[in-house]
């Protein structure tokens, strides 16, 4: 995978040290030689990979196809479906006034858990593992958020920030207390806060795990050729990362386009806190029942997302013929 | 994992071991499956004539309590048995789509006006205009929003609860405030208060619909009833002169409402007047109620909301109805229609009543010895209502209300200069939802 070939492309001494790892060569030699399946083999394998592959196609791809094909339709979950063309999508970008704000909500949580977040998570981690003093303390202190949901760090957001029974009011106090999350201005800094919080603790813990296997002699080699320690993380520790830092990029990318329980907790996705899975949550789900409309919302989701694993793909097949 | 310095024939034995752990393994798949499986074919086959079932949005303690009085009197006078499936309420409006398609209990608990017959008109609920030949009690006006579209009867009217402003008693006292009864006497009672440190209005909208209430009042009160159900039906324009007009008049006043109403729930906006921090407050009549102490409920009192157009008076009162339905895919229809027939009797109401005194009951012949002063008082303003609206949520089409209304009107109190961009952003989506027929 990943992991290997960045390892042949560093220094020959890693090289070196593979090879004299004794490699239980026992059962190596164990293992017969050419693979003849026989038919049960075959049988096996038929059902063992086409069960994921007729999963995948009844749960992922025929709900996809679905959404696309609803989204040039109205229908409200009962009567008839009519088609309407592009309708959906005229209506959509000229006059849902929630649409916009939704778009601009996503982009901001992709950008702000990406250059924020994400790099803040980084910087924790190496703190971390330069051994600061308590860094076991600090370590699962850190990454205490990363085990409650979503939803729960919405109602502790609540408890926090409510105008009038949140803490932070009651310690500031003041006689006009700033409506944290109920000021369309405000609120949506205050939940990508909190977004923050639990979402840098994960990034912690991922790259924490990866510079523990950073190679110490790496450091050590670049030192002795005389690169600073700014160079030295930059140059090898980092891109000696790059497995963590594609697994963090693809966390981030789902985390900012999945967004949703936090702010459903908050308030239910409104005033301020649009995102577009709310959006087709409240006319799907909901008494509303605009299936086609909400659909259309969903495919524009979609196409982001494809977006993103379009490129992420790109660069990981072009990568790896690069190797 | 195994060391390789003993003989053959312990490999042997962990080949055995590994390919016994793959059968086991899908063994142990095949019975996941089954686990999976299992509880949904027993939910499948337990659909036995074992009495009539019943589905409940009353997940609060006090309601849920109340009604399981009323099921187990009905389970003593007829010997049969009534199931009862409770599910949160917010969460069983939001699936009712799916739940009348799916399959429904034979009787459930819903709201009367457009919020029922958007279902009937959808053939997903059972005419049960026969049992309403025999029902007594009844209002013409109950009669109206229980019938659908098609002239049909299909809710059996429970209780109803009216709108109204709300204040303390002891504060009014104190203060020496008159109740108002026009507008202007209202903004000037606002601004008294304001004076006096109060804050005027206790006022929540974090859940989207409270604020709807003083919407329609105001539209009510300045454009009449006619002109509120023209409007929620779509027929009238939402940026014509009235509506603007009723923004406006909001306008004016909510500079004595409580600020930051888009963050605040209705709880904590009630809480405000329980703890004497605010003078007024525009809700239903369980709702400040429950946020009051019980020795404090005394003191809580309303007044109808004032008058604006003198052509319009204080005639129409908002009193949502709640009541049951049964649905099209009822399994013991008889059963179903026993119930019903039960439920309408003034006896299941005064059951329910006496252990959920916050709401009214809608029978005539209901029993009203028990009730609260402020129970009859509620009775009273019903019964001189020249019309009862129910609630915009109820009277308009829900997608309509859930997708376009709540944001409306929680952009309005953040913004509420826009008029006019927002009552034409209101028109627009509503030309789209009302034409998607």
């Amino acid at each position: 995978m990943t992991g290997t070939p960045v390892h042949r492309r560093t220094t020959a001494v890693t090289d070196g040290e593979r090879t004299a790892v004794p490699k239980s060569p026992a059962r190596r030699a164990g293992r017969p030689g050419a693979r003849r399946y026989t038919r049960r083999d075959l049988v096996l394998l038929g059902v063992l990979l086409g069960i994921p592959i007729l999963l995948d196609l009844a749960l992922i791809w025929g709900p996809t196809l679905a959404s696309v094909g609803l989204s040039f339709t109205t229908w409200d979950g009962v009567g008839d479906i009519r088609w309407v063309g592009l309708k959906n999508y005229d209506d959509l970008f000229t006059s849902y006034p929630q649409f916009w704000p939704a778009v601009r909500h996503n982009l901001l949580w992709l950008a702000f858990l990406g250059l924020l977040a994400a790099p803040f998570g980084l910087l924790l981690a190496v703190l971390i593992d330069r051994g600061v003093r308590f860094s076991r303390f600090y370590q699962s202190t850190l990454y205490m958020p990363v085990v409650l949901s979503l939803a729960v760090v919405g109602f502790i957001a609540q408890l926090l920030l409510s105008r009038d029974q949140g803490a932070l009011n009651a310690v500031l106090g003041g006689k006009n207390p700033t409506d944290w999350l109920g000021d369309p201005g405000i609120n949506i800094w205050m939940v990508l806060l909190a977004a923050c919080w639990r979402h840098t603790g994960y990034v912690m813990i991922l790259y924490l795990a990866g510079l523990k296997s950073v190679d110490p002699s790496l450091k050590e080699a670049a030192a002795i050729d005389g690169a600073s320690e700014r160079q030295a993380f930059f140059r090898v520790v980092l891109p000696t990362l790059r497995p963590v830092n594609v697994i963090v990029g693809v966390i981030t990318v789902i985390e900012s386009l999945r967004a949703f329980d936090i702010v459903y907790a908050v308030n239910k996705g409104r005033n301020g806190l649009e995102l577009l899975s709310v959006l087709v949550t409240d006319n799907i789900i909901g008494e509303a029942g605009r299936i086609g409309f909400g659909s259309a919302i969903a495919v524009i989701l979609l196409l982001v997302s494809l977006g993103f694993i379009v490129t992420y793909l790109v660069q990981e097949l072009r990568g790896e013929e690069q190797r | 994992m195994v060391q390789s310095t003993f003989s053959g024939s312990e490999a042997h034995g962990e080949a055995a071991g590994r390919r016994m752990s793959r059968r086991s393994l899908l063994r142990g798949a095949a019975l996941g499956a089954g686990a999976v499986a299992l509880p949904s074919l027993l939910t499948a086959c337990d659909s036995g004539p074992s009495g009539v079932t019943m589905g409940s949005n009353a997940s609060d303690a006090v309601p849920k309590k109340a009604f399981a009085a009323a099921f187990k009197a009905y389970e003593k006078k007829s010997k049969k048995t009534v199931r009862v499936n409770t599910v949160h309420h917010e969460s069983f409006q939001e699936n009712i789509n799916r739940y009348l398609q799916g399959s429904p209990d034979d009787v459930f608990m819903w709201f009367a006006g457009n919020r029922m017959q958007y279902f009937a008109q959808k053939g997903l609920l059972s005419d049960i205009s026969d049992l309403w030949r025999n029902f007594h009690g009844f209002s013409d006006a109950l009669k109206k929003q229980s019938t659908g579209r098609d002239g049909k009867q299909y809710l059996v009217p429970y209780y109803y609860y009216p709108w109204a402003v709300f204040h303390r008693k002891s504060v009014f006292r104190a203060k020496g405030y008159e109740v108002p009864r026009t507008f202007d006497e209202y903004r000037a009672l606002a601004k008294q208060m304001q004076k006096d440190g109060l804050v005027p209005f206790a006022f929540g909208d974090k859940d989207g619909w409270p604020a709807m209430g003083t919407f329609d009042y105001l539209n009510m009160r300045a454009n009449g009833y006619d002109f509120h159900i023209a409007l929620m039906s779509g027929q009238k324009a939402w940026n014509s002169p009235q509506v603007k007009q009723v923004f406006d008049l909001w306008r004016g006043l909510l500079p004595y409402h409580q600020q930051g109403a888009n963050g605040r729930t209705w709880q904590e906006a009630a809480q405000t007047l329980a703890q004497k921090k605010a003078g007024m407050t525009v809700l239903g009549l369980p709702h400040p109620g429950q946020q009051f102490s019980v020795a404090d409920r005394a003191d809580l009192d309303f007044f109808p909301f004032p008058e604006i157009d003198p052509a319009h008076g204080q005639d129409a009162v908002e009193a949502p109805i709640d009541g049951f339905l049964m649905s099209k895919k009822a399994k013991d229809k008889e059963g179903a229609q026993d119930l019903l027939k039960f439920l309408a009797t003034p006896h299941a109401e005064d059951i329910y009543l006496a252990s959920d005194p916050n709401n009214i009951a809608v029978n005539s012949g209901a029993d009203t010895a028990a009730y609260t002063p402020l129970q009859k008082k509620a009775v009273q303003l019903v019964a001189g209502a020249k019309q009862i609206s129910q609630f915009m949520d109820r009277d308009t089409r829900p997608d309509f209300a859930s997708t376009v209304m709540i944001q409306a009107i929680q952009q309005f109190l953040n913004k509420p200069d826009d008029i006019n961009g927002l009552v034409n952003d209101i028109e627009r989506q509503k030309k789209q939802i009302f034409a998607a027929g």
